[in-house]
C-alpha cells in the first residue's frame, strides 16, 4: 500500500471543560508505516489516549491534520479500518466470553463465526473459558478476551491502549511474546500505548516518547531490532541502550514542565 | 463406608429467616387493631353492651362481633373472605374471585399497553435529542393531574363512543403506569458507559444494533424495577376506574356498594383481596426478573 498508515501534521486538541481548557496534545506529528509496531510512552496523563482516540474518530482534533490509511479518522472508522483494546476491559456483562468475542462479527455480519472466536480465544489462552462471564474470570482474563474481541474481525491497523497494564509480569512476558509473533506473522501496523520501558523496548520498531502535558512529541526511536525477536534480547546491549535512551527522554520531558 | 470429600466443603451458611420479626409486627397490628374495634365501635355497640349488662365479656363479644362495625375486627374480615372466595361459585356476583378477576384482566391489560407505551417513549427520548426536552414536561404534568379527577371523565366520554367495561379501566390503568416505566427504561438505557459506547463506535454499529446489542441489554434490570412499581400502581388505576361509573363487577364496584350499604366488613375484605393482588403481581414480576436475569448471567 502506498502512503503511510497514520500520518498526523501540527495536531492539537483542547478540551474545554467548565473551568479551564485542557490542553491535551500540542502539535503533535507523526507518521505510521505500513507494517509498523508504534509504542507510545510518556507519563500518566500526557495524552496518549487521546492521541489514540484521535486516530480512532472517537475525538476529534481542535486543529491539524490526521490521515488514516490516506482517509479521515471518520472514513477509516466508517470502513472499519482498525481494532480498538480500550484501557479496560469494556466487556459486555450479560455475553459469555465467545460471545463477547463475536459481538464484532455479528455486527458486521461476519461468516466462520466460530471458528475466528475459537482461533482468537487460542491466541490469548483462553480456551475452556468459551461459556464463562466476564464477571466470572479475573482481571487479566477479561482484558485477554476483550484482545480477542479486537482480533476477531482481523482488522490490518491494531490501537492498543495499555492492554497489558493489568496483568502480572510472566503473563505480560507471554503475551507480549505472542503479539509480537502474531504481528511479525500477520505484518499487521500497531499503535500500542504502554507506561512500560521495557515493553515499549521489547516490541516496537519505533517509539514516540511523549511529555506531560500539553502531550508533545520529544522524540522519536527507531529500534532496529530483528522482528522474530525474543524475550532474551533484553539482556543485550543494543536493548539496554534504547531503553536508557527511552528513559532519558522521559526525564528530558518532566524537567520542562518544573 | 462411602469416601469422605478430599476437601472439607464448608456448609452454606442460612441466611437468618426472617420470619420471626415479620410475625412480631404481625401480631402487635393484630393487638392494636382488635383494641382500636372497642372505642371505635362504640357509638354502634355502645347502647347494646348497656343493654347486655355491661361487663367485659359483652365489651368484647359485642365490640369484635358486630355486623355493620365502623372497624371490623381481623377475625370478621378473614371469614367475609373465606365465604365469599371459597364459599360461593367463583362466578357469581358474591364471589370475590369474580370480581378480582375483572379487576385483574382490565390491570393487565392496561400494564401490558402502559409498559409497552412507557418503553417505547423512553427509546424515542434517548434517541431523538429534542424528545428529551420537549416530551419530558408533559409526561410529568400527566402524573401531576389527580387521577381521580380525570378517570370519570374518561370514562363518560369513552362510554358515550361506546366504550365500557375494560376498555376505559384499562386506559386509566396504562395512563398511570407507563410514567415509572418511562423514567427507569430513560436511565436503563443511557446507563451503558461511554467505553461500551465507544466499542460499538469503533464498529461503526447502527443506532438499532447498538439498541438490541447494548442499551436494552443493560437497561433489563432497570425494567424490571419500574414493572414492580408499575404493575402495583396499573391495579390501583383499574380499581379507581370501576369507582365513578356505579360499576357492578370488579374490586371499586365492591367498595362502592359496600359503603352504599354500610357493609363495612365487605369493603375490607374487597381492600384485602386487592392487596393480595397487588402482592402477587409484584411477586410475579420478581419472579420472571429472577429467571430473566439468571438467564442472562447475572452474577447471582
Ligand atoms: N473528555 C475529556 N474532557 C476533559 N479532559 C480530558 C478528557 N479526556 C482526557 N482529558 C484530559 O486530557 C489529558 C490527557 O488524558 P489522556 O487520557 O490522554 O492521558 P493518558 O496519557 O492516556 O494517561 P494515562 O497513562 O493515565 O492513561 C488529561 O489531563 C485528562 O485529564
Ligand atoms: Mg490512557
Amino acid at each position: 500500500m502506498a502512503g503511510p498508515v497514520i500520518s498526523a501534521r501540527e495536531l492539537s486538541l483542547v478540551f474545554q471543560t467548565a473551568d479551564a481548557p485542557v490542553y491535551a496534545l500540542s502539535r503533535v506529528g507523526l507518521e505510521v508505516e505500513d507494517g509498523d509496531f508504534v509504542s507510545f510512552i510518556g507519563p500518566s496523563g500526557c495524552g496518549k489516549t487521546t492521541l489514540l482516540r484521535v486516530i480512532a474518530d472517537l475525538e476529534q482534533a481542535t486543529s491539524g491534520t490526521i490521515t488514516v490509511n490516506g482517509m479521515t479518522p471518520q472514513e477509516a472508522r466508517l470502513k472499519r479500518a482498525y481494532g480498538y483494546v480500550f484501557q479496560a476491559p469494556a466487556l459486555y456483562p450479560w455475553r459469555t466470553v465467545e460471545r463477547n468475542v463475536g459481538l464484532p462479527l455479528e455486527i458486521m455480519g461476519l461468516d466462520n463465526a466460530p471458528e475466528r472466536i475459537a482461533r482468537n480465544l487460542e491466541l490469548v489462552n483462553l480456551k475452556g473459558f468459551e461459556k464463562k462471564y466476564p464477571w466470572q474470570l479475573s482481571g487479566g482474563m477479561q482484558q485477554r478476551v476483550s484482545i480477542a474481541r479486537a482480533l476477531a474481525f482481523d482488522p490490518k491497523l491494531l490501537l492498543m491502549d495499555e492492554p497489558f497494564g493489568a496483568l502480572d509480569e510472566i503473563v505480560r512476558d507471554k503475551l507480549n511474546q505472542q503479539l509480537l509473533e502474531l504481528w511479525d506473522r500477520t505484518k499487521k501496523t500497531v499503535v500500542f500505548v504502554t507506561h512500560s520501558i521495557p515493553e515499549a523496548v521489547f516490541l516496537s520498531s519505533k517509539i514516540v516518547v511523549m511529555s506531560p502535558r500539553p502531550g508533545r512529541i520529544i522524540d522519536v526511536i527507531e529500534t532496529n531490532l530483528p522482528r522474530n525477536r525474543t524475550l532474551d534480547i533484553r539482556e543485550t546491549p543494543e536493548f539496554l541502550s534504547l531503553a536508557h535512551r527511552v528513559r532519558e527522554g522521559l526525564k528530558a520531558g518532566h524537567s520542562y514542565e518544573d | 463406608m462411602s469416601a469422605a470429600p478430599a476437601i472439607a466443603v464448608k456448609p452454606v451458611a442460612r441466611e437468618p429467616g426472617n420470619t420471626f420479626p415479620v410475625a412480631v409486627v404481625c401480631l402487635a397490628i393484630l393487638l392494636v387493631w382488635y383494641f382500636a374495634a372497642i372505642p371505635m365501635n362504640w357509638v354502634v355497640t355502645g347502647p347494646k353492651i348497656a343493654a347486655g349488662g355491661g361487663g367485659l365479656s359483652n365489651l368484647l363479644a359485642f365490640s369484635w362481633n358486630e355486623a355493620r362495625p365502623v372497624l371490623p375486627a381481623p377475625h370478621q374480615i378473614a371469614m367475609e373472605l373465606w365465604k365469599s372466595v371459597f364459599t360461593v361459585a367463583p362466578w357469581s356476583v358474591k364471589s370475590l374471585v369474580y370480581h378480582g378477576w375483572v379487576t385483574l384482566s382490565s390491570t393487565l391489560v392496561g400494564f401490558v399497553l402502559g409498559s409497552l407505551l412507557g418503553v417505547a417513549l423512553a427509546i424515542a427520548i434517548v434517541h431523538v435529542k429534542f424528545l428529551a426536552k420537549s416530551l419530558m414536561p408533559w409526561i410529568i404534568a400527566s402524573q401531576t393531574i389527580p387521577i381521580l379527577a380525570i378517570a370519570p371523565m374518561v370514562i363518560v366520554v369513552l362510554g358515550s363512543i361506546g366504550f365500557t367495561g375494560l376498555v376505559p379501566k384499562s386506559l386509566i390503568s396504562m395512563y398511570l403506569c407507563f410514567f415509572p416505566v418511562t423514567i427507569g427504561m430513560v436511565k436503563g438505557l443511557t446507563s451503558p458507559e461511554v467505553m461500551q459506547l465507544d466499542l460499538m463506535r469503533t464498529y461503526n454499529a447502527s443506532a438499532n444494533q447498538i439498541l438490541w446489542k447494548l442499551r436494552f441489554p443493560a437497561s433489563v434490570p432497570f425494567l424490571f424495577t419500574s414493572l414492580k412499581v408499575a404493575v402495583a400502581i396499573a391495579l390501583t388505576g383499574a380499581i379507581v376506574g370501576e369507582l365513578p361509573t356505579g360499576a357492578i363487577a370488579g374490586i371499586g364496584a365492591r367498595l362502592l356498594q359496600g359503603s352504599y350499604y354500610g357493609q363495612t366488613v365487605q369493603i375490607w375484605a374487597a381492600l384485602f383481596m386487592g392487596s393480595f393482588l397487588a402482592a402477587a403481581l409484584v411477586w410475579l414480576v420478581g419472579v420472571a426478573e429472577r429467571f430473566t436475569l439468571r438467564r442472562m448471567g447475572v452474577k447471582p
